[in-house]
């Protein structure tokens, strides 16, 4: 497959309604090779709905996806799965399937898509767990470890089969906060050691800052700043993008409003 | 959404999945690159629903023969005509109650752990995992379990025939008098070769129905752990409704026509 692409993923005029209500409005943004993205917002501002775009789970109203120069938009589901075939994805709740052991879930990648002999597969899997920093566990099932370690072997499982491009849908959610600088570190090094991109969809902000090059804060379905850590902490400091500062220094107030519910408070309390 | 509309929105998606399940179950394996037959998870599946379930189908079917032939005992008995339990009770396990039983017991014990399994995999995201490693998730979750059901259901089926038909013969032996052996005798004329025929059709049918509905509402579930418990409702109703109507279209089909 040819590599002349600068971009490893594009993302041009992207729309998509959901019963009339649009939740992804005019998304465009590219991320170059070997960089890691981060896309980051409040609760039910997009981002996961982006995410599952881009990895192809759901198709947009309009507009183009380009992963690694191809525009999946337009692919059938089988040339679709040649495309997941290049890259790993990490899901929040790491997806691991509970019926097998550790090192079978790291293994089903290599199974499925690669003709290799069993002990080769039993290698790379040792392989990939030391990468990860948990070999000497696969004959565990995933009942039987951490949500940390889960994490871990998910990350282990997403990168199995070598990827150009690496997908973690809030990799820390749920960790604390030194696990969290574990999966962020990892996250860097493997891209780092791999010669991988990746996108990172999170809420949290100082993982963000951690270990993106390029941040992307979406919020109500719009893209409201974009540019390297640096550009984002001189734009909140500026002043001139409330929403951004409000959402780095988790403030409870400000644009974004305090109060959720719709109007006519007063009027449903004394019942029409 | 109107009921009616949601009821046929529903059905084609169910179609789309015995299509599906057609494809990657007959043509797929010659037709497709790379991995298809999922030989493990086939076994296992084999496994459970045939071998698992056998030591609790011989015991219902002898118990329901018992039943059937203390009924006719009991009535054919006040006109002297007890030498008609025999193809009573043989002729009704193996047209209706063998295949209908040894299925809704099936569906019992299999198809609503297969709700369960998919559905409890689908809110864990694990479908979706599979989707985004570019594996299909029917070839290697449904066509299983698939072929797990319409293989062991008219298996099963012919087990729980015989040993029904034994536990009647058990009762006209204690109660008519007649040796299992006269049992045989009287009871063979009227057992057809198509009766047979017609018997494991029908356990086929059945096991497809089981097989479809019950991994449809696994692989649908919706809103986490309540969904998990209203889909295994939900297959195991749906799955005994379409049996019985399937077994009246059959047996209409066959018998009455």
């Amino acid at each position: 497959m040819s590599e002349d692409y600068e971009n490893i993923v594009e993302v041009k005029d992207m729309f998509r309604q959901f019963n009339g209500r649009p939740v992804l409005d005019g998304i465009s943004f590219n991320a170059p090779k070997g960089t890691i993205t981060v896309i980051m917002g409040g609760s039910g501002c997009g981002k996961s709905t982006l995410l599952r775009h881009i990895i192809g789970s759901l198709k947009p109203d309009s507009g183009e996806i380009r992963i690694m120069g191809k525009d999946i938009t337009t692919l059938s589901e089988s040339e679709m799965n040649g495309v997941r075939k290049r890259f790993g994805m990490l899901f929040q709740g790491s997806a691991l399937f509970n019926s097998m052991t550790i090192g079978e879930n790291v293994a089903i990648p290599l199974l499925e898509h690669g003709d290799l002999d069993a002990n080769i597969v039993d290698i790379v899997v040792k392989m990939k767990m030391e990468l990860v920093g948990l070999s000497g566990f696969e004959h565990l099932k995933p009942s039987e470890i951490s949500g940390g370690m889960k994490k871990r072997v998910a990350l282990a499982r997403a990168i199995a089969l070598d990827p150009k491009l690496l997908f973690c849908d809030e990799p820390t959610a749920g960790l604390d906060p030194i696990m969290t600088a574990v999966v962020d570190e990892l996250t860097k090094d493997l891209c780092q050691k791999m010669g991988m991109s990746a996108i990172v969809v999170t809420h949290d902000m100082a993982s963000a800052f951690r270990i993106a090059d390029i941040m992307i804060m979406l919020h109500k379905g719009k893209i409201v700043a974009m540019g390297s850590p640096d550009e984002i902490r001189a734009e909140m400091d500026n002043g001139k993008n409330p929403i951004l500062k409000q959402f780095i220094n988790g403030e409870a107030d400000g644009p974004i409003p305090f109060r959720q519910s719709s109007d006519g408070y007063l009027k449903s309390l004394m019942g029409n | 959404m109107p009921p009616f509309q949601n009821f046929l929105a529903a059905f084609g998606q169910y179609t789309q999945l015995i299509i599906d399940t057609a494809y990657w179950t007959f043509v797929a394996p010659f037709r497709e690159k790379g991995k298809v037959f999922n030989g493990p998870a086939t076994a296992e599946q084999l496994n459970e629903v045939g071998v698992r379930s056998l030591f609790i189908v011989l015991l219902l079917m002898f118990l329901v023969g018992l039943v059937l032939a203390m009924q006719s005992a009991n009535e054919l008995s006040k006109f002297q005509t007890t030498n008609l339990i025999p193809p009573i009770v043989c002729a009704s396990i193996m047209r209706e109650l063998g295949p209908l039983v040894v299925s809704i017991i099936v569906v019992g014990r299999s198809g609503s752990a297969i709700a369960a399994e998919l559905g409890s995999m689908k809110i864990a995201e694990e479908i979706e995992a599979l989707r985004t490693m570019g594996i299909n998730p029917v070839r290697v979750l449904i066509v299983p379990r698939f072929i797990g059901m319409v293989v062991m259901v008219p298996i099963l089926t012919i087990f729980g025939i015989v040993v029904g038909c034994a536990g009647g013969a058990l009762i006209a032996w204690h109660t008519a008098h007649i040796p299992p052996d006269l049992f045989l005798t009287i009871a063979l004329p009227y057992m057809f070769l198509v009766d047979i025929a017609v018997a494991l059709l029908k356990s086929t049918v059945f096991g497809f129905l089981i097989a479809t509905i019950c991994c449809y509402f696994g692989f649908t579930v919706e809103g986490g752990a309540e969904g998990v418990g209203r889909a295994t409702t939900s297959s195991v109703v749906m799955s005994i409704i379409a049996i019985i109507i399937a077994d009246l279209i059959l047996t209409a089909f066959f018998f009455f026509g």
